[in-house]
């Protein structure tokens, strides 16, 4: 039962995930074009941080750092008449209260929190490579279609909005569509974030640490659970691939682009 | 193991006592990944040289995982490609067929599936017990793995050639092998490279997935990241080891861009300045 909770796990994780990740890209993409320098380099050191180290580096660490940065901010708040250093050679301790999250609350709030914790993460790993995407799909549309806006008196702030924003998807979406299929590829890296997924059942229930010495009297069946859970994921890339296809076309629908003229001729 | 400094610490100052016990840890620790030196890893205690060391000495496997599936996935990829562009169907299918699963499913669960799948055939044939241990089973995933990927942008490449270029050598009298040699394949080349580039920089990224996923690190010979994660289990303070392993492979993938921005240089020689490719560092993340 436990395992089809997992499948469900995986799902539920790539629907909250696209449209953080998604947000968190728009913001950098906007913050890394902005007027304001420091705003700019916000935004630019962010994209270049997360794409320059291997992402998996990123989910061992960011997790635990996220986790802690959470209960020490929490432990200044909480517990200010603490003496006692928090690092205490290679203990984390804050106080009891700070807990996060709190030691006496449920099951299902661990798992939550948890769950959380993976979200951002993919979120904000994600994010700095929508937030690329973005803006690269910013810079594509055609500069005359901004200045017929600015002709027209439109400020920026209805510019960016009104033209900009919904002219840019056509040049974002093979982009948006690429981090797509690698998000959904980077599910199974949830179990290192310590999230029940498919892969976390696998070794929960195989213990692959032993196998290598261990000879099995019958086939391995694992072997045949990974099998199915590799062409769970082609299925699952080739839906993803058709259905961008169709958004593309719904996109270029009236676009000034080769495609858009090629549809347009088509009629 | 070398040796043993230790009764000599207390001649010299703090400062350079701990740049000799640092050079006697380099001893112990600085081929530990593939077994040479101390036998067991330190437990307690542990200093900014040891983490720098172990996880330095981890990286020997990224650099073997990576460079090896590089260059073999490199001549696997010319073929694919050339089968995947190929008008025949015996020979398309195929090549369309292994470049589908391995760019369609994560990286991840191939290692997984392809340990078992060893370990089931071991049963049966003894000679793959040497397909269970890191070195050569998940070698040979992160082959094909990379062959398909980069077979994907060779076939983009072989699409792109400039149709009079082909012309060209047809009204040469150049056919099959030499046209091959002499115009598709360093056109090809030449197209491909800045993208092959990064798939270059990602699959040295990919081999930290080896040990993370199925195989087994056997005597604890792991490559970087099994390192940083013990030292970060250790210690239960990630905010060393994982910079320290993010810090060495910025510096890989600062190797790898300058010897592809080399070789680049070098297949676009006989153009002119302003129509030359230039490279962009622009990774996927996963696969």
């Amino acid at each position: 039962m436990n395992l089809y909770w997992s499948v469900l796990t995986v799902l539920i994780l790539l629907a909250i995930t696209a449209p953080t990740a998604l947000a968190f890209g728009f913001g950098g993409a906007t913050a890394s074009r902005s007027r304001f320098a420091p705003l700019r380099w916000v935004g630019n050191i962010y994209i270049a941080l997360v794409r320059g180290i291997p992402d998996i580096v990123f989910f061992l660490f960011f997790v635990i750092a996220l986790d802690q940065g959470i209960e020490y901010l929490r432990h200044q708040a909480v517990c200010p008449d603490w003496d006692q250093p928090i690092r205490q050679g290679n203990d984390f301790l804050v106080c009891q209260a700070a807990k996060m999250p709190l030691g006496t609350s449920p099951q299902w709030v661990h798992e939550v929190y948890g769950f959380g914790l993976a979200v951002l993460t993919f979120a904000i790993v994600f994010g700095a490579f929508a937030a690329n995407v973005l803006s690269g799909a910013m810079r594509a549309v055609p500069r005359a279609q901004l200045e017929t806006a600015e002709a027209y008196g439109m400020s920026p702030r209805q510019t960016f909005w009104r033209v900009m924003v919904p002219q840019m998807w056509v040049y974002a979406l093979p982009g948006l569509g690429n981090l797509w299929m690698v998000l959904i590829k980077a599910t199974p890296l949830l179990f290192l974030l310590g999230v029940e997924d498919i892969i976390y059942w696998a070794r929960e229930l195989g213990g692959s640490k032993t196998a290598r010495f261990t000879d099995y009297p019958h086939p391995d069946w694992r072997m045949w659970y990974f099998l199915g859970l590799l062409v769970f994921y082609l299925l699952f890339t080739r839906i993803s691939e058709i259905v961008i296809d169709r958004l593309m076309q719904r996109f270029t629908k009236g676009q000034a682009t080769t495609g858009g003229e090629a549809q347009r001729k088509l009629a | 193991m070398g040796v043993d400094w230790t009764p000599c610490l207390g001649l010299f100052t703090p400062m350079e006592a701990s740049w000799m016990s640092c050079i006697q840890t380099i001893q112990d620790y600085g081929l530990r990944a593939i077994g040479i030196g101390e036998r067991l890893l330190p437990r307690e205690d542990f200093t900014l040289c040891q983490q720098f060391t172990l996880i330095g000495s981890g990286m020997i496997w990224n650099i073997y995982f990576g460079l090896t599936a590089l260059v073999l996935g490199f001549l696997f990829a010319t073929v694919l490609a050339l089968g995947k562009a190929s008008p025949r169907r015996v020979l398309r299918k195929p090549s369309e067929w292994f470049i589908f699963i391995f760019r369609g499913s994560p990286l991840f669960i191939q290692f997984f599936f392809a340990y078992f799948v060893f370990l089931s055939l071991k049963a049966q044939f003894p000679i793959f017990d040497l397909f269970t241990s890191a070195w050569l089973g998940a070698l040979v995933v992160l082959f094909f793995n990379t062959s398909a990927y980069s077979a994907e942008i060779f076939y983009g490449a072989l699409q792109a050639i400039p149709k009079g270029d082909v012309e060209a050598a047809d009204a040469y009298g150049l056919t099959g092998w030499t046209r091959f040699k002499r115009v598709v394949w360093p056109t090809m080349l030449r197209l491909a490279w800045p993208a092959y580039t990064n798939e270059a920089i990602f699959l040295f990224h990919a081999t930290t997935l080896v040990y993370i996923s199925s195989f087994p690190a056997w005597q604890q010979r792991g490559d970087a990241l099994y390192y940083a994660s013990y030292f970060a289990d250790k210690t239960f303070n990630p905010f060393v080891p994982y910079p320290i392993l993010a810090g060495y492979f910025i510096v890989l993938t600062l190797i790898v861009i300058t010897v592809f921005g080399l070789i680049n240089t070098r297949l676009n020689r006989h153009l002119p300045e302003a129509g030359r490719q230039k490279i962009r560092f622009r990774p996927r993340m996963l696969r």
